[in-house]
């Protein structure tokens, strides 16, 4: 019983990351028609704009030691972070401490920036293009960032840890009664969660509650007969992908501390992150966000030694699996309409 | 402009480069078929081929073995301050190139993966005429390229492969490793483990399901089954893996107090976070406080778990912080080239360069059979490992290994660990039929042509 | 001629004298000088010009005529070269019994996939394929392992049984005792020119292949795939039954991935388990459509184009580059190597990705557009004679094919 509540958090947590990205791929595509490849390639930006924040806070000034020596033998010297200098050791370091929460304030308007560019200047021009060049041109672009992000980052991972005061893990199963140590989730990955929920909570009401909301959605149902009402839908439709950008974008900041990001973790959601958005039917937002939850449950329920005793391998390709038989049972996924993209 | 740099190389190429095809006298042809061994050089210069990952999870690793390359070349030519040329117990290299052909290299990207890797390999083979292949960052790629140097008849010099099979099973007569493997790794750190954690503990094992993996995992399990410690349980985690949650949690409830991480690169970095943040070196288990270990460490992407490394052992090939001679004076050439300390992968590949060249040197030729033949049973000293010796029977290096513990106060990026001990080569040396190692046939060297 | 329109005809002994001459046409740069980098007429990377020109091809039959765009075209690629590795190791050397075995099992693996996936369509066929080659990736590269030898690749072991295999025979792939590998270089002053053995085999399959693929394009069948990527629903309506013409077409699909993978295997007898990951089968996408998918030459110029950038411009490095610009001063030659450095080496990627990206900007029907409006240009050039000033982005495309 523990294990399966350990399983089922982490099934949540895995989810929330699969839902977040799947909610933008299918808001782009929702609303503008374009299969959009680069949407991981937001994701590793998103994740880089919190190393970025942490590299900006600890831009450091050089003082020589006298005392200690480099690894040639020279005279050492010590970097100073300029923040711990001006605001004095602790304060500083509490700052730099929290780069990845301060991160989130500079991600929204740097991912929406990214996709009013990517909107504007790209995927404009490809509404009426077949989606084959859709697909060609994104994951050209797809790659052109995470070769740029390479060129400054380099290819290793980098850490960015979670502020310290969310190290650790809270253990469940001492108030529900298990034995201590049975039911432990670390506290980041339980803020990830809580997030990822309020994300996804805005996105829906904003899209609900909200005119602007009210109108996207009617032109996502019939976008001819919006723009015939005289309502300009280009204009809502680019800020609507300014929006999927930063979903994207956040979910990339938050899971920093969770997985030290590198330049082609991007690539690496990008192929699970369609089987989700298909799975859960394509167009659908709530299709996605459950087909994510759904997937994310069922991986980590797939990785317990239990059941990996029984199917070796099992673990690699649940979610292929999954994939085929959902698709094949339900002909366009969870909440699929019919006549998207089934051509 | 300056005429300094007008010279009649540069002059010739640039009509060539205008001119489109103006003919140029040949510094030597590619495929020599009927000459007495593959790409024999025949001109005033000798090509060797790096074929490292520049894209891909491990091009960090591939740039720093890149950088070892041309440092290597470059004294080899006779430039810089000569290396670990000046400590090398072998005094066959003058600084004049190899026998006395000036060194040029060609460089390719093996992508990480089996496929690219042969590809590059080969044209650097087939086109550009090179006599020796070496580099490489897995232990698969190095396995595929050793097979295909096999066939084509050149030597490979493997880079960074720590799987057994590589001088095991795959062994290979053209092929030659520097690099330690699994099961050295084991048999060093299981008595320092022994000495830390005593003899009582039960250890949970996380492998990356590949051939590496496996042979790791089952190096470390038969080291410290030996010592008294019960096995758990061992997982196998799918190379694809970013998120090892799901696989680290159940650790803490299993009754195992020790989690051994049979992962490398960015598994490895991955797979450590997930369990550091778990909490589970805070925890107690049995009574006892939980350990982690990752039995093949690198610097390099250590660094990308940051301070999740601190306290934890594991074994490399070779550190930075050495105090021999060789070491430093590698180090010392290399930082003062680069500006950074080189990585064990930097230092292995810059090691094969020499052993190759002197080896070249000491056969008074390139052939691959005559250069086999001197690096077989070859003794050395003074690159940085202690007393080396490349066995003859599996082409694999025989030397100390050490064991390192992520370092507690760090005074600089790359100051991640430190040395516990240097676990003396009789105690990881094994018989050339071991069952680990068992089932290869090295076969007679391929000289091509 | 061959049953062939002439316009057919001309395009098929072009693509012929093409393949035959390619040992000199790849190769125009003489040995040793700097533009020599830019050479690619060595025998490896012809043979993978050839090779993953019948798998494009291959490709270009399902989705250029029918409009299924399979994302798991790799997974019948690994399929075809674990089968003849196999025979290799079970048989001898001998490529014959290797590569029939790869098209068989490929087709029969096409023909459960494709029977299975073919049930939906659009995207949702899309990720089914997807999946399916994901999976057989998976399972290959850690369980299958016995089957695959997993991250190593298959490969053949003096140990292997190898039944048929004696001692007169070559101890690599052969075709009765011919190696594959057997290369004759012909040196021409300070040109060199390669012809090799395996390179001529696949050329001579690939044009066979080439020649069967204007077979089907212009044949019933063929006009058949059209209907359907044009208008199933009216197909339908009219009585017709899409899905056994789908199937058809995808099982040949994979027979022509699969014959790639077996040739594969027999120009360098290993088989990794990457050839059937998601990026290969995205790679034969990309291909065809920057060649200009439903066209008979674009997807073998894809493929062309794309192993290009990969086996040439990933080994330019910055001595290279110091090499090329010797002649700058040194100031500039820095600069200028800075400027290029991100692009060539370790940065192939980054020109890989902006190129694609320039293709399908600038022309959207790949790049046989691009040649049509080349030529189209030349005419109008000549047909003016004389008369300057003319725009060459006016022109009219036709459509590809």
């Amino acid at each position: 019983m523990d294990v399966i509540l350990l399983q089922l958090l982490n099934g949540l947590d895995k989810g929330s990351a699969y839902a977040l990205i799947a909610l933008g791929l299918t808001l782009i595509f929702g609303t503008l028609g374009v299969v959009n490849f680069a949407h991981g390639a937001l994701f590793m930006l998103g994740a880089f704009c919190a190393v970025t924040v942490q590299r900006l806070l600890s831009i450091s000034f050089e003082t020589i030691d006298p005392d200690k020596v480099d690894f040639l033998g020279n005279p050492a010297k010590v970097k100073t972070p300029y923040v711990e200098s001006w605001f004095g050791p602790e304060m500083g370091g509490a700052i730099v401490d929290w780069s990845v929460p301060i991160a989130i304030l500079f991600a929204i308007p740097i991912m929406i920036a990214i996709g009013f560019i990517m909107e504007r200047g790209l995927i404009k021009h490809f509404y009426k293009r077949p989606h084959a060049d859709q697909i060609l041109v994104t994951f050209g672009l797809a790659i052109v960032i995470q070769e740029v992000i390479k060129q400054f980052y380099g290819a290793n991972p980098i850490p960015t840890p979670a502020p310290d005061a969310f190290k650790g893990s809270f253990d469940f199963g001492v108030l529900l009664g298990f034995d201590p140590n049975a039911v432990i989730y670390p506290y980041w990955r339980l803020v990830y969660f809580g997030f990822a929920a309020i994300v996804i909570a805005a996105v829906f009401a904003f899209l609900q509650f909200t005119t602007f909301g009210m109108v996207v959605r009617a032109g996502m149902a019939d976008r001819e007969t919006v723009g015939l009402l005289g309502i300009n839908i280009d204009k809502r439709f680019t800020i609507m992908f300014g929006i999927a950008a930063a979903v994207a974008g956040l979910a990339g900041v938050m899971y920093a501390p969770i997985n030290s990001p590198n330049y082609h973790m991007g690539m690496d959601f990008l192929v699970l992150s369609f089987v989700v958005v298909v799975v859960g039917g394509m167009g659908s937002l709530p299709g996605a966000v459950l087909a994510g939850f759904m997937l994310g449950i069922l991986e980590s329920f797939s990785s317990m030694n239990v059941i990996k005793s029984i199917v070796p391998g099992i673990d690699q390709i649940i979610i292929y699996l999954v994939a085929i038989i959902i698709l094949l049972v339900r002909p366009r996924g969870l909440m699929g309409r019919k006549g998207v993209m089934e051509d | 402009m300056s005429n300094s740099n007008f010279t009649r190389r540069g002059l010739l190429k640039t009509s060539a480069m205008a001119g489109g095809a103006l003919a140029m006298p040949t510094i030597f042809s590619g495929a020599a078929w009927g000459a007495g061994y593959m790409n024999e050089p025949t001109g005033s210069t000798v090509t060797l081929g790096f074929n490292v990952p520049q894209s891909g999870p491990y091009a960090d690793e591939g740039a720093d073995e890149l950088r070892a390359y041309e440092l290597a070349v470059e004294h080899l030519n006779g430039g810089g301050d000569g290396g670990m040329m000046n400590t090398f117990s072998s005094k066959a290299l003058k600084g004049n190139g190899i026998l006395g052909k000036k060194v040029e290299f060609v460089t390719g990207d093996t992508q990480t993966k089996s496929d690219a890797a042969r590809a590059s390999a080969k044209s650097m083979i087939e086109k550009d005429g090179a006599v020796m292949i070496t580099g490489g960052s897995s232990s698969g790629v190095a396995i595929a390229v050793q097979g295909l140097c096999q066939e084509a008849g050149v030597i490979f010099m493997a880079g960074l492969t720590h799987s057994n099979d590589t001088t095991g099973k795959d062994k290979k007569a053209n092929g030659f490793r520097h690099f330690f493997n699994g099961y050295m790794s084991a048999a060093a750190l299981a008595p320092v483990l022994e000495a830390r954690y005593g003899t009582d503990r039960t250890a949970y094992h996380l492998t990356a399901d590949y051939t590496w993996g496996w042979t790791q995992q089952e190096s470390i399990q038969a080291a410290t089954e030996a010592m008294g410690w019960q096995t758990a349980n061992n997982v196998l985690t799918p190379l694809a893996t970013t998120d090892f949650s799901a696989y680290v949690a159940p650790v803490l409830n299993s009754g195992a107090d020790v989690l051994v991480l049979n992962h490398y690169g960015g598994n490895m970095v991955n797979s450590l976070t997930s369990a550091v943040q778990f909490g589970l070196r805070e925890k107690q288990v049995n009574g006892k406080d939980f350990e982690i270990v990752v039995p093949l460490y690198s610097r390099l992407m250590a660094r990308g778990a940051g301070e999740n490394v601190k306290g934890i052992f594991g074994s490399t090939n070779w550190h930075w912080s050495l105090t021999d001679e060789g070491s430093k004076a590698f180090v010392k050439s290399f930082g003062e080239k680069y500006g950074f300390p080189p990585s064990q992968a930097a230092h292995t590949v810059y090691c094969q360069t020499m052993l190759y060249a002197d080896a070249a040197e000491r056969a008074g030729t390139f052939n691959p059979c005559g250069i086999a033949q001197a690096l077989e049973g070859f003794k050395f000293d003074g690159l940085g490992n202690g007393e080396t010796e490349y066995r003859a029977e599996d082409h694999q290096c025989f030397k100390d290994v050490l064991v390192v513990k992520g370092k507690d106060n760090p005074t600089s990026e790359f100051d991640l660990l430190e040395i516990v001990e240097i676990t003396p080569r009789a105690q990881v040396e094994y018989a050339v039929d071991h069952a680990m190692f068992a089932g290869g046939d090295l076969g007679s060297c391929n000289p091509g042509a | 001629m061959l049953g062939l329109e002439k316009k057919d005809t001309s395009l098929l002994i072009i693509v012929a004298i093409l393949t035959m001459f390619a040992p000199f046409i790849l190769n125009p740069f003489p040995e040793g000088s700097a533009l020599a980098q830019f050479n690619a007429g060595y025998p490896d990377l012809m043979q993978r010009f050839v090779i993953f020109g019948i798998f494009a091809i291959g490709f270009n039959i399902l989705f250029g005529l029918t409009g299924y765009l399979s994302f798991g075209h790799a997974a019948f690629l690994g399929i075809g070269s674990y089968s003849a590795v196999w025979m290799f190791k079970l048989l001898g050397y001998n490529i014959i019994p290797g590569i029939v075995l790869s098209v068989i099992t490929s087709g029969l693996f096409a023909l459960l996939i494709g029977y299975i996936s073919l049930r939906r369509s659009g995207i949702y066929f899309s990720i089914l394929t997807l999946a399916f080659a994901q999976m057989s990736f998976a399972l290959a590269y850690s369980v299958l392992t016995p089957l695959t030898n997993g991250e190593t690749g298959l490969q053949v072991y003096n140990s292997d049984p190898q039944y048929f295999h004696s001692e007169n025979m070559p101890n690599i792939p052969h075709l009765f005792g011919a190696k594959m590998q057997g290369t004759y270089s012909l040196e021409m002053g300070p040109w060199s020119f390669d012809f090799n053995t395996g390179y001529y085999l696949c050329a001579i399959i690939m044009l066979g292949m080439f020649y069967l693929a204007i077979r089907i394009f212009r044949s019933p069948f063929g006009l058949m795939l059209k209907a359907i990527k044009t208008n199933q629903t009216r197909m339908n309506y009219t009585g017709l039954n899409p899905r056994p013409y789908t199937l058809a077409a995808f099982v040949i699909s994979g027979m022509y991935a699969g014959l790639a993978g077996g040739l594969m295997a027999s120009m360098d007898p290993l088989a990794g388990a990457e050839r059937m990951q998601w990026t290969a089968s995205g790679e034969v996408v990309l291909m065809t459509i920057l060649g200009g998918a439903g066209t008979l030459i674009g997807p073998v110029l894809g493929a062309g184009f794309i192993k290009y950038f990969e086996n040439i411009f990933s080994k330019i490095n910055d001595t290279v580059l110091h090499q090329w610009f010797a002649f700058l001063p040194d100031g500039m030659e820095n600069f200028v190597i800075t400027i290029i450095h991100p692009f060539v080496g370790k940065g192939w990627h980054l020109t890989l990705g902006l190129l694609f990206m320039a293709v399908v900007i600038f022309l959207p029907g790949g790049l046989v557009e691009g040649g049509q409006r080349i030529t189209a240009a030349l005419r109008r050039r000549a047909g003016r004679s004389g008369r300057s000033g003319d725009d060459a982005s006016s022109t009219d495309t036709t459509p590809a094919e």
